[in-house]
This record gives C-alpha cells, structure tokens and sequence, in this order.
C-alpha cells in the first residue's frame, strides 16, 4: 500500500487577513492537491474570520536557508548599525514612522 | 403573501434535512480519515445544523404555539420528522458520505439561491442567501473529492462506485413535492423542486463524467422520508440526536 504521505503530500498555508496587507504563514496540511489544499486551508484556518485571501504551496517547493550556516548568514549584520536609519532628526510633524 | 401557519410543515421538512444531515456528519468526529477533512466534516455539519435552526425558529415562530427550536429539533417522535430519506443513509465510508453530500448539495444550492431570489417570505430568503454560500462549497468539495476518489486509486474507484450505486436511488425524493410543499410552492415560498431538475442532472453528469463514474439506471426511487416513514437506521440516529434533552429535560449549555 500506497504511504497516506505520498498521496497527500505537506503543503504551507498563507493567509492575508485583509486587503493591503500581506499573506502571512499560519501553518501547514496535507493534502493530494492544490485545490483540495486550498478547501483545507479554507476550512482548518480561516473558521474564524481570519482572512480573505489563501495561498498554499508544495512545503518541498520552498528552498530554506540552512540552519547550520545562521551565523554566517545573519551575525555579519548586527554590528552595522548604520544600515538602520536611526541617525535622523525626524521632525515631531511626521509622526509615527 | 407572507409566511402563514399552514406553510410550517413544508418548512419543517428542510430544516429535518439539514438537522439529520448536519447530525450525520457529527458523527464524523474523532474518526475522520485525516484531521483536515476531520475539519471539514465538521465545518459542513455545522453550516447544516445552523440553517435547521434558522428554519426552526421562524416555523416556531410562525406556528406561534410556543414551540422552539429545542422542541422541534429535539422533542418530535421519528414519524414526526420529515427529512427525505438521502439524508438519514448511515455515513458508510468517506466515499458514502461525500457522494451522499454531493447529491444534497448539487440539490440545495439552487434551491436556497432561487428562495433567496425570489420568496415571498422575507424571513426564509434571508436564511437562504446565507445557506445558499454554504451548500455552494459543500457542493464544490465534495465534488472534488467524488472526482478524485472515482477517478483515483483502484480501491477508491471501487469504493465511490458502490456508494453510486447504494445512494443514487435515494436522490428522486429530493424533486417530489409533499402536499405541504406544493401549497408552499403555490404561495412562492418555495421554488418548484421539478424546476431544479435539469440543473441538478447536469452538476452529477459534469462531475460524474470527470471521476469516469456511471450513471445508474434507477427504475424506482425509494421514498418515504417526506410521510414520515423512515428508514431502520433513523430511531438509532433519533436516539443519539434526542438523548441529553429527553434525559435532562430543558438542559441548556
């Protein structure tokens, strides 16, 4: 017998919770296809208003960064703190920003 | 014309539809095949047991004898109830259940779209504009999944066409108008079932064709549910659905 996991292989849920927003990451699911993936997503993740909008993709689709190589990706980047522009004066008038 | 109290019954029938219904796929719980149908079963049989309370309510209200929700769902003896028998078939596998919804949805969509239309009960077109939405997903994924499992594996090929096979004969009693029906139709509280006819054979043939599933033949199509006359599994069902009110009278959440 067919493994349940190859029939119905991991896809991710995206979820945007209103227009001008972005689709945001709430989970995963398994399911044979796109459009069975999609009616999943719908009835696991939006039962309670959560958006209006739904994206899925193959969990095998999404190339990852490795885990193991986070130092050399990410600590290069914390001592360069004038890449954050946090040296202007911002006028009171502005606001938040 | 409005609603009057002479369209109760007719009423009462669908919302026994979707109460059993609805009830049938309570039953799912905890025993789904995977936990995102275990979801999805569970988001139709509410759907379902919402609109039988809607419907509850307003024939409650319109009969005006101090019957509630509770009491018509829950307090009526298995004559009483008025469901078509489709709707009270054991759940059988998920190929039973899903075909079983299938032929209900692709039978309930336009029906609550044309009441929504086109009711002379102001009351009911509103509970059919929000049903109407429902049935219209509960009539898409079911219909993906009779696609899928008809044209999938050997076993699920096999499975879906037994559940043809065992239902389909059930499906006539959706188009037959009891008495209290056809004086409902006749005031336009209701559309014609006769009228959803076409439309109904062409949504089966469309996703029938695409699952490579046949039509059945069918001579004569049970009937029964419409007097009353149920099936041996209903007093099980009946029993389950009526025990914490007929135990603990008047209990409440």
């Amino acid at each position: 017998m067919t493994d349940r996991h190859d029939l119905t292989p991991l896809w991710e849920v995206f979820i945007r919770p209103r227009n001008g927003l972005h689709h945001r990451h709430v989970g995963s699911l398994h399911a044979a296809d796109s459009a069975l993936a999609l009616q999943a997503a719908r009835d696991v993740y939006t039962r309670r208003g959560e958006g209006n909008s739904i994206w899925v993709c193959r969990s095998a689709d999404i190339a990852a960064s490795d885990p193991s190589f986070a130092e050399a990706n990410f600590e290069p980047a914390d001592d360069k703190i004038y890449r954050h522009p946090t040296f202007y004066d911002i006028p009171d008038e502005v606001g938040h920003m | 014309m409005a609603a009057v109290e002479t369209h109760v019954p007719a009423i009462l029938e669908i919302a026994d539809d979707c109460l059993i219904l609805g009830h049938r796929l309570s039953e799912w719980c905890g025993h789904a095949p995977i936990l995102e149908e275990e979801m999805a079963l569970a988001n139709m049989g509410l759907d379902l047991l919402g609109q039988a309370r809607a419907l509850y309510a307003h024939a409650g209200e319109i009969e005006d004898k101090g019957r509630t929700e509770d009491d018509l769902a829950f307090l009526r003896r298995e004559r009483e109830y008025r469901n078509c028998l489709l709707v009270e078939r054991r759940n059988g596998d998920f190929a039973h259940t899903m075909l079983r919804q299938f032929y209900f949805a692709a039978f309930m969509q336009p029906f609550w779209r044309d009441v929504a239309a086109g009711s002379t009960d102001a009351t009911l077109a509103g509970i059919a504009a929000k049903a109407e939405k429902e049935m219209a997903y509960h009539l898409r994924h079911s219909g993906e999944w009779v696609i899928r499992m008809g044209d999938g594996t050997e076993e699920s090929a096999r499975r879906m066409a037994d559940a043809v096979i065992e239902l389909h004969r059930y499906t006539g009693e959706l188009f037959m108008a009891s008495p209290a029906r056809q004086q409902a139709i006749a005031s336009g509280l209701l559309p014609d079932p006769e009228s959803l006819r076409a439309e109904w054979d062409e949504t089966i043939a469309a996703v029938f064709n695409e699952a490579k599933l046949e039509m059945p033949e069918i001579r004569v199509m049970q009937k029964g549910g419409r007097d009353g006359n149920h099936g041996e599994d209903m007093g099980h069902l009946l029993a389950e659905l009526q025990f914490m009110q007929r135990a603990y009278p008047g209990q409440t959440w």
